[in-house]
Formats: C-alpha cells, sequence, structure tokens
C-alpha cells in the first residue's frame, strides 16, 4: 500500500487557524501542516486526544471549512468553493457524526429522513426504492418496516444505521465518519464497525473515521494517523503503527489501553494542549517521556527535541513518525518509553 | 434505547445541615457495604417498570467491584438505591447494609449523615452539572461547609486547595470557572466534591466515558490512587469491560436487572462463562490479537422492555447457544468455580 494509484480526497499542506483578531489573543493553529490521503477502497483512522484538531481537518476536508493555507484534493483536483462545486462534493462525500439522536429530526419518520439527500440534490428514480435499499444496505431490512418509525422508536444503534442510511443513499466514494460509535453501547458498536467493514468489502466505500478510540481502529482501519497538536506526528500500516509505535506519543496512547497488558502505562501529565501556543522544536516536546527520561539526551538529541522545527510527515510511504528518535531506536520506543512513566498528577 | 434512561438527579449528594456523627471504620476490611435481594421497580404510567431485579453484592473496605452492563441494564437506578437517591415512582425492596445498618429502614437525619460522611456518589455525566457561573473553589466550598457548617472560610479554601491537589488538578484552579476547565479536569473537581466528606464508600456511575483514552486513564488512575491510599471501597460503573476489568477487583455483569456473571476483573475479560458477558468482553478487541484484527464483534438484538419480561433467560432472544431449557424456567446464578458464578444453564451447578 505505498503508492497511492486512486487516492480519493487528499489533504496537502492544511493549515486551518481561527480567531487571532483580538488584541494579545494568539490564534489557534487547529490543524497545523497536515499531509493525508484517502484512497479507494480505503479505511483510514485518524487518532489523537481531545483537541489535537481531528474534527477540525475533516470539516476541512469536506469544504465546510476554508484553509488558511495548503489545499484539499478531491480526484487530484483543489476543491471548488462554489456552492455548485461543494454540492457536488457533498454528494460524494458525505459526513456521520457521532451522536446520531442529535443528527435525526425527532418528528420526521426514517423515510423522511433517509429521502431528505435525495430530494436536495434532485436525484431521478424511484424514491422508495432508492430509500429502501439504502436502508438495507445499512442493516436495517425488512426496510419498509422502518419507513414510518420515528427516532424515539429505535435504539442508539438504529438510529445511528438511518444516519448512515441517510449518507448512502447518495452512492458516495467517501464516508467521513467523526467518533461513529462514541455514543453508543459496546454491543452495538461491534454492529456499526461491521457494517463499515462491510460496506467497503460490498460496495469498495472509503471512510476516514475520525476516533480517539485506537481499538476502533485496530477492528477496521487499513492506514491509522496519528494526530498530535494540529499535526499528523505517525502514519503506517494499522499493524505496524500499533504493535510498533515509532513516535512516544503514539507509544503512550497504546499504553493506556485498558486491555494493554504487560506494558507499563505511561500516564502523560496535563492534557488538550493548546493549539494557540505551539512549542517551537518538536511539538511534543514538553510532554515526551522519552525526552524527560533521558533517552532522547542518551541518543544524541536532546538539543534538537527542543530547537529543532521537525518535517511534516510525506503524504504517501512506510510506516513513519515524526520523531528524531525513530531512526535511532527503531520499534523499541514502546519498551525504552514504557519504562519511565512520567508522573501522572504533576499537571 | 439512549434516550428514555434517566438519571436521578446530577451532581454529588447534598443533605444540608448533616449532623456530625461518629464514623464507624470497619475493622479488618470486611463487610463494608452488603446488598441483598435488591429490587428496584418504577411505577411507569400505572405499569410496573422492574428496573433492578433481585440483585445481591458485597463490597469490602479498600475494594474495587466494577458494574458492567448496557444501556438501561439498570446500573444508575442501582447506584441510586444505595443512598436511596432515586425518584418518587420507584419502589426499593431488600437490604443495603452500609457498616451493618440497613440504609433502606434508616431515619432520614441517620441516611443524611451516611450521605455526608460514609459515602459519596459522582454521577454520570456529573460534570455537566457545574454552576457555570460559580468558581469551582466556591462549588467545592459549599460542599465542606456544608459537610462541616462550623469549618471557617479560611479552612475551607485551604481544604479546597488541598482537594484540587489531591485528584491532580492545581490549586491556583479554584478561581477557575467550568468553561475554563477541559472535561476530565471537571471530572476531577466532581471527584473532589465527593472525596470533601472523606467517604468509605466512592460511586462513580460512568465516571470516564465521555473521555479520551488520556484522560480517562488519569482519571482511573486517581480513583485507583484513592483505593490504596485511603482503603475507601469503590463501585465503578461503565459499559466498557475493559476499563473494569483493568481497575476492579472483581466485576459484575447485569443483564435486564440482574447480575448474569460475577468474577475476578482479568478473568470476566479473558475467559467470561455467560454468553451475554461473552459478548460485551469481545466488543472491545485487544490491539495486537488477530482474532479482532478487521473482525468487530456486536451483539445483535436489543435488551428486552423491562415491562415484558416473562419467565425463562431475559438474555434467550440473543443468545446464540440457547436451549429449550432456557425459556422454561428462571435460571439464577450457579457456581463456575470458587472465584466465579454465572446465570446460565451451560455453566456448573446451581449454586
Ligand atoms: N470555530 C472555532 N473557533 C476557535 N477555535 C476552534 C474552533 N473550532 C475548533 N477550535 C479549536 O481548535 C482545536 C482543535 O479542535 P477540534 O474540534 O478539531 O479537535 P478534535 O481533535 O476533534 O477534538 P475532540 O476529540 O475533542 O473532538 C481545539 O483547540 C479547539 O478548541
Ligand atoms: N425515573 C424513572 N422512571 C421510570 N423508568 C426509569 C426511570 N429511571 C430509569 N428507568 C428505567 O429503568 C431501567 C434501568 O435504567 P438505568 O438504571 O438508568 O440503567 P443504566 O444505568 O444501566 O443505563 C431502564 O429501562 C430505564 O428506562
Ligand atoms: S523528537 Fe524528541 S521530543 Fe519529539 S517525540 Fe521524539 S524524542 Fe520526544
Ligand atoms: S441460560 Fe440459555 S439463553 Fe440464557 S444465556 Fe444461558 S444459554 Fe443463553
Ligand atoms: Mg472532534
Ligand atoms: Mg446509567
Amino acid at each position: 500500500m505505498s503508492v497511492s494509484l486512486h487516492p480519493v480526497l487528499e489533504a496537502r499542506n492544511l493549515h486551518v487557524g481561527f480567531g487571532g483578531r483580538g488584541k494579545g489573543v494568539p490564534p489557534v493553529r487547529a490543524v497545523d501542516g497536515v499531509e493525508l490521503s484517502v484512497d479507494r477502497g480505503q479505511i483510514v483512522a485518524l487518532a489523537g486526544e481531545s483537541g489535537s484538531g481531528k474534527t477540525t481537518l475533516a470539516r476541512t476536508l469536506l469544504g465546510l471549512q476554508r484553509p488558511n493555507e495548503g489545499q484539499v484534493l478531491h480526484h487530484g483536483r483543489p476543491l471548488d468553493y462554489s456552492s455548485r462545486g461543494l454540492k457536488a462534493l457533498r454528494r460524494k462525500v458525505q459526513l456521520v457524526l457521532q451522536d446520531p439522536t442529535g443528527a435525526l429530526n425527532p418528528r420526521r419518520t426514517v423515510y423522511e429522513a433517509v429521502a431528505e439527500g435525495l430530494r436536495i440534490h434532485k436525484v431521478p428514480g424511484n424514491e422508495r426504492e432508492l430509500v429502501a435499499k439504502a436502508l438495507s444496505q445499512a442493516g436495517l431490512r425488512p426496510a419498509e418496516r422502518f419507513f414510518q418509525r420515528y427516532p424515539h422508536e429505535l435504539s442508539g444503534g438504529q438510529r445511528q444505521r438511518v444516519v448512515i442510511a441517510g449518507a448512502l443513499v447518495l452512492e458516495p466514494e467517501l464516508i467521513i465518519a467523526d467518533e461513529p460509535v462514541a455514543s453508543l453501547d459496546a454491543s452495538v458498536r461491534g454492529e456499526i464497525l461491521a457494517l463499515l467493514l462491510s460496506l467497503r468489502d460490498e460496495l469498495g466505500l472509503s471512510v476516514l473515521v475520525v476516533t480517539h478510540d485506537l481499538g476502533l481502529a485496530w477492528n477496521i482501519a487499513d492506514r491509522l494517523a496519528v494526530m498530535y497538536l494540529g499535526r499528523i506526528v505517525e502514519v503506517g500500516r494499522t499493524e505496524q503503527v500499533l504493535a510498533a509505535p515509532k513516535h512516544p506519543y503514539t507509544a503512550a496512547l497504546v499504553s493506556v489501553l485498558p486491555e494493554a497488558t504487560g506494558r507499563t502505562p505511561v500516564i502523560l501529565s496535563g492534557e488538550s494542549p493548546d493549539p494557540s501556543r505551539i512549542p517551537a522544536g518538536c511539538r511534543f516536546h514538553p510532554r515526551c517521556p522519552a525526552l524527560a527520561s533521558g533517552l532522547a539526551q542518551r541518543a544524541g538529541i536532546a538539543d534538537r527535541c527542543v530547537g529543532e522545527t521537525l518535517p511534516v510527515l510525506p503524504l504517501h510511504g512506510p510506516h513513519a513518525a515524526a520523531c528524531l528518535l525513530s531512526g535511532h531506536i527503531g520499534d523499541g520506543i514502546a519498551g525504552a518509553a514504557g519504562g519511565s512513566p512520567t508522573g501522572l498528577l504533576s499537571a | 434505547m439512549n434516550g428514555e434512561q434517566r438519571d436521578p438527579q446530577a451532581g454529588t449528594v447534598d443533605g444540608p445541615g448533616a449532623a456530625r456523627v461518629p464514623r464507624p471504620r470497619t475493622a479488618g476490611g470486611t463487610g463494608l457495604l452488603q446488598i441483598r435481594d435488591l429490587r428496584v421497580s418504577y411505577r411507569d404510567r400505572g405499569v410496573p417498570l422492574p428496573a433492578v431485579r433481585g440483585v445481591d453484592l458485597t463490597l469490602a473496605a479498600g475494594e474495587t467491584l466494577g458494574l458492567a452492563g448496557e444501556s438501561g441494564c439498570g446500573k444508575s437506578t442501582l447506584a441510586g438505591a444505595l443512598l436511596r437517591l432515586l425518584p418518587g415512582n420507584a419502589e426499593v425492596s431488600g437490604e443495603i447494609l452500609l457498616n451493618g445498618s440497613d440504609v433502606l429502614k434508616m431515619s432520614w437525619g441517620r441516611l443524611r449523615a451516611v450521605r455526608w460522611n460514609e459515602a459519596s456518589i459522582v454521577f454520570q455525566g456529573a460534570m455537566h452539572a457545574l454552576n457555570p457561573v460559580r468558581s469551582i473553589g466556591r462549588q467545592i466550598a459549599e460542599a465542606i461547609v456544608l459537610h462541616a457548617p462550623k469549618s471557617s472560610a479560611a479552612t475551607a479554601r485551604k481544604q479546597v486547595g488541598e482537594l484540587l491537589e489531591q485528584v491532580g488538578v492545581p490549586a491556583w484552579r479554584a478561581e477557575s470557572y467550568p468553561h475554563e476547565l477541559s472535561g476530565g479536569q471537571k471530572q476531577r473537581v466532581m471527584i473532589a466534591m465527593a472525596l470533601a466528606c472523606s467517604p468509605q464508600l466512592i460511586i462513580a456511575d460512568e465516571p470516564t466515558t465521555a473521555l479520551d483514552v488520556m484522560v480517562q486513564a488519569q482519571v482511573l488512575t486517581l480513583l485507583k490512587q484513592l483505593v490504596q491510599e485511603r482503603g475507601v471501597g469503590l463501585i465503578l460503573i461503565s459499559h466498557d469491560l475493559s476499563v473494569l476489568a483493568s481497575t476492579c477487583d472483581r466485576v459484575a455483569v447485569m443483564y435486564a436487572g440482574r447480575i448474569v456473571e460475577q468474577g475476578p476483573g482479568h478473568r470476566l475479560f479473558a475467559d467470561a462463562a455467560h454468553p451475554y458477558a461473552q459478548a460485551l468482553a469481545a466488543a472491545f478487541p485487544v490491539i495486537g490479537d488477530m482474532a479482532s484484527r478487521r473482525a468487530p464483534r456486536g451483539l445483535p438484538g436489543d435488551p428486552p422492555d423491562p415491562r415484558e419480561l416473562g419467565g425463562g433467560c431475559a438474555f434467550a432472544p440473543r443468545c446464540p447457544v440457547a436451549v429449550a431449557e432456557c425459556v422454561e424456567y428462571d435460571i439464577r446464578l450457579r457456581t463456575v468455580d470458587t472465584e466465579r458464578s454465572a446465570a446460565c444453564v451451560h455453566v456448573g451447578v446451581p449454586a
């Protein structure tokens, strides 16, 4: 999967910021130099802690947000931000959000909710048949039995299926799903993830799934990109990134998974690093366990960690991390960082 | 499923003018809490809705008990019953012995003292219940003053700082307003408020559900520390069995108002005996386990409507290994081995 032949959507050197108008208010650099590509039939997971810029990146890819710098390419062509261009894009690239209850109008039937997209885009054909097809693709079968139901008559998992059917009815190439199972029960979670996987296998759909749940990535994603403070700090095949993380941040995320056994959890102190004050040098250095433990010092890179700006990870290519250590100790980062957890409550 | 379930009032327990009573600390770490045949039924437009249907549990000081199960299975109802915090339409029966005295039979005065001196609850979504226009220091101080009305403003302020530091929030944050804190910090403030009365029992209902992995790890580590350093008994409620397995000595899995399996946390996750507990465990993959790679596992179907429960195993309609016997009679907990019990016909001998 090294060279991408059919990128559906690409981010190139993408920068997205907010605010900074008021005096002394620094602008928020929510997305700060991102290269990312989602290929046809590929499931890409974008992980990272709260506030790392995942949703902002997803919204920018959808054309809902204009980048300050860089561009979004759809089949290799820059997005057309005219209202006609955006309307055409939104037929091909659909968004599915975390909370299915909020996404559905409580006074509208399932049929209406799914048919809405067809009406907006004036899709020709038999509406009933198209709606029925989308519902059964989303696993609501027999579809006709769901037509006249209201959201409150459905379970959380069924509601999320209705939302997904509303996206599928337009036969999109790509679904961008922002935390699609975070508000769902454990038992329903697997059902929805299995649905995304089967849609890829059967319809060749591409999926970009935004999440802080690494287990979700393990369950369905081909590629995993880990975001920290507006930038992708590690990317590669899911197995490689999770089994042998190269970036100390990814290693920490993997180590705190509840089911991680045998590894000392590396609990980073503090939280939600501030995207209006991105540290100089490596943006992770103030929290980096490898730097704090002296590992970076021993590798002779500590000065560069705090002083040298790291390059943006390339769009394609093998498993890579934006860390000066990654060349030095290769796969050993998880073990090396795991031996020296930083204090939890020193924030 | 999501919409209709409601939680009892949000926020930590509050009991104005609580009397100061001597606190019987349990010796030797046994029998902090004993629950026997607890039943809760809500009257729902005249129809009884049995939310908890006969639960037995025990918890020792210094022990952590996890309570798992999908939305609507009765976890929050059970938690609310423990301190009699359920709404008026709830009917509760059974026994809840806290340090030997029955919470269900206590006078209001005694109950209030218990709520302040022996047990606190951090409710599901409680962090949203912080008052947005008051500094968090003031809100914690109010909890302290309610609990110990004679404390001076200076003492209270000092204590606020200490409580915040204990939960890993810098003391200067006392001046901050809720919107200035992250989700994880707000959740820790709620835990600080629950600690204001140095409780022996803490009940935390979904304390990390909305938080990301790193913050979740911070909050869970904090709770573990409290158990270890102060010997409090902790009941941790979550639908994420992997969280409970890594944090709890014992885990009980609930389905339709009953405990269907109970045992040591790690064993419940690695090798559950009840088909429902197995499905719940399989829903969270172990990273690196190739069996779950590109193979998410869920559980088809929905939990039963508590109003329509008949006899037989409540899980039968969704159970992949159900047999005719399952619907014929009530299946109660049976012994799996010395440490575990499960309510399934395929398991060992009736307990
Ligand atoms: N409209 C906006 N105005 C100002 N700042 C914003 C805006 N939208 C996002 N931000 C800031 O940009 C940063 C990235 O936000 P974003 O929503 O992309 O994070 P996220 O990774 O999706 O987090 P979560 O996991 O909590 O959803 C945050 O610091 C956020 O506060
Ligand atoms: N105040 C109430 N009135 C009527 N029914 C309720 C009330 N609170 C909860 N229930 C019902 O009781 C059952 C158990 O709910 P709950 O204890 O909140 O479950 P959980 O916390 O496990 O999600 C559900 O069927 C729910 O709809
Ligand atoms: S470059 Fe240095 S500071 Fe940054 S992650 Fe690597 S070791 Fe840590
Ligand atoms: S008793 Fe029967 S229906 Fe219930 S869990 Fe066991 S096998 Fe399944
Ligand atoms: Mg987001
Ligand atoms: Mg609940």
